[in-house]
């Protein structure tokens, strides 16, 4: 069975797939790729099933050796891949052979990237997924992030021609497999406690920009900014919150919540970061200056409908490709 | 009931703040089996549904408004909840802020510790880390305003009074909550099934044991 041994970890690598489904009842948050199109994108250029386990790298620093020859795709930030001398592009599949490494530097634009092998990654399914709850400790690789020296298991998947060249003549489109925007602004629809803002806060959650605060990691970001308050101080009963919720903490201050969020909370929602964004979102990094921007809930649902389209379209061309 | 969205791909339908309102909606959702959900999810006063993807929003939400809108059908009697027992180790080991609790609410340590054992508690929501109970029915006497500086480290299996809330942490964790015990039991543990030892509805009681109980505790 294939191997990839792990030569430097990088400080957040960890084994991710689509995440979890039908666990919040138990307090388990879905998780899973914080860019889940990046991650099918990935997969499908590999000739993977959507879903199969994948590596989510934030901030690059990684180097692995490959035990038996592969392809491989990455898509995400601006980030510097090279299979031995050769630079690969984000968004084009490519081959590894035996015995080579794998080096992932720094980003230029962005922090995180997912890295998709042919067979997948052989982790346990707990709770339905192999994705990895860093929080809970549970999923992917003994619930943590990749250490040096871990051997990680492939599945099987059949290899790349002898004769293919290093980097394949195509790939997915520039938008899927360069995710990082080099000023994002954000789409996103009303929350719940949209109204309960006063008219000047509401203004400037659209019209200013926001910095990425310190703490930033995947339940979620901190923002810095415009001072955020309500007409009331009535404090709320905790409810459900999801991957791209902007709720406004006591300080006034925004928190954009990722995949790894918790289920419920008690912060005010003022809005919510549109599914088709989240790709952005995932890319955000402290210092990083963003702008949120409203649609309504029928632009998401038609951004969103088209994407999946898409998505489609791209699966199918590439299962023609291959037979 | 009020329904609100909650992003792009689910929403919020809004009840009373009671556990009994909670449960119903959660299992007359449920049995509507609407088109598309990935995941019903209820908290105090609300139960969540979540759909597979933006575009399966308006639909989701018209079938919603309908099927909330028929007769309730079912049982007249609710289900019968489920009584859990949970030991806990009060000992002052374990009690971290347990006099604190007491010099708030004006009683003995022993008091507060007798009283709050003599409660009994319903499982109103599961979340905030994986399978951490919010349980309502904490005596009104026992209410403590959570710490001015929440613990970067709370073990597992740690009870807390949190305001007018009690809770134990499933998982090591940062937590607020005053800390006046410790349960043997695991909370959460992915290789049981279910993961979560307890689930919105069960009744729960706990049961004061020694420091050599809690060690002989099988785990």
């Amino acid at each position: 069975m294939g191997k990839i041994a792990v030569l430097r970890p990088g400080p957040v690598t960890s084994v991710q797939d689509l995440g979890r489904r039908g666990t919040r009842a138990l307090g388990v948050a879905p998780g899973g790729a914080l860019d889940l199109c990046a991650a099918r994108v990935a997969n499908l250029l590999v000739g993977n099933p959507i879903d199969a386990a994948l590596l989510e790298v934030a901030l690059g620093g990684v180097r692995f050796r490959f035990g038996d020859p592969r392809r491989i795709a990455w898509c995400g930030g601006d980030f510097e891949v090279e299979i031995e001398q050769d630079r690969i592009p984000a968004g084009r599949p490519a081959v590894v052979r035996q015995g080579e490494e794998l080096k992932i530097g720094g980003a230029r634009n962005g922090c995180r990237m997912w890295l998709a092998v042919a067979g997948g990654f052989e982790v346990p399914l707990v709770l339905g997924s192999r994705a990895t709850d860093l929080r809970a400790r549970f999923g992917g690789v003994a619930g943590r992030t990749l250490q040096e020296g871990d051997e990680l298991s492939l599945g099987t998947a059949p290899p790349p021609a002898e004769a293919a060249s290093r980097i394949a003549p195509w790939g997915a489109l520039p938008e899927w497999s360069w995710t990082a925007l080099a000023t994002p602004i954000l789409r996103v629809v009303r929350g719940a406690e949209w109204e309960r803002f006063d008219r000047k806060s509401r203004r400037a959650l659209l019209e200013t920009a926001f910095t990425v605060g310190r703490q930033a990691d995947r339940m979620g970001v901190r923002l810095e900014g415009a001072k955020l308050g309500r007409k009331t101080k009535r404090e709320l009963l905790s409810e459900a919150v999801a991957p791209g919720t902007v709720q406004v903490a006591n300080d006034g201050q925004p928190i954009l919540l990722l995949g790894d969020c918790q289920t419920i909370g008690g912060y005010p929602k003022i809005a919510h970061v549109i599914t088709v964004d989240l790709a952005h979102a995932a890319q955000l990094q402290p210092n990083d200056v963003v702008r949120f921007e409203e649609v309504t809930v029928e632009e998401a649902a038609r951004l969103s409908a088209e994407l999946e389209n898409d998505l489609e379209l791209f699966r199918v061309g590439l299962s023609l490709r291959s037979t | 009931m009020e329904i609100v969205p909650l992003g792009d791909s689910a929403l919020i339908v809004r009840v009373g703040d009671s556990l009994g309102e909670v449960l119903a909606l959660q299992e007359r959702l449920a049995a509507a089996a609407l088109p598309g959900v990935d995941d019903i999810a209820p908290a105090f006063a609300s139960v969540a549904v979540f759909f597979q993807s933006p575009a399966l929003l308006a639909a989701g939400r018209a079938a919603l408004e309908t099927a909330l809108r028929g007769k309730k059908r079912g049982r007249k009697t609710a289900l019968r909840p489920r009584l859990v027992e949970v030991p806990v180790c009060y000992e002052a080991e374990f009690a971290l802020d347990l006099e604190t609790v007491a010099r708030h609410c004006r009683l003995s340590p022993n008091d507060v510790v007798a009283r709050h054992s003599a409660g009994r508690y319903d499982v109103r929501c599961v979340g905030f880390t994986p399978g951490f109970p919010f349980l309502g029915g904490l005596p009104a006497a026992l209410a403590t305003p959570r710490r001015e500086k929440p613990r970067t480290l709370v073990p597992a299996g740690a009870l807390g009074i949190g305001g007018a809330q009690t809770g134990i942490y499933p998982l090591p964790s940062p937590g607020g909550w005053n800390i006046i015990g410790r349960t043997p039991l695991r909370l959460f543990d992915v290789t049981r099934e279910p993961a979560a030892l307890l689930r919105a509805g069960d009744r729960v009681r706990f049961v004061a044991i020694s420091r050599e109980e809690f060690d002989g505790w099988e785990k």
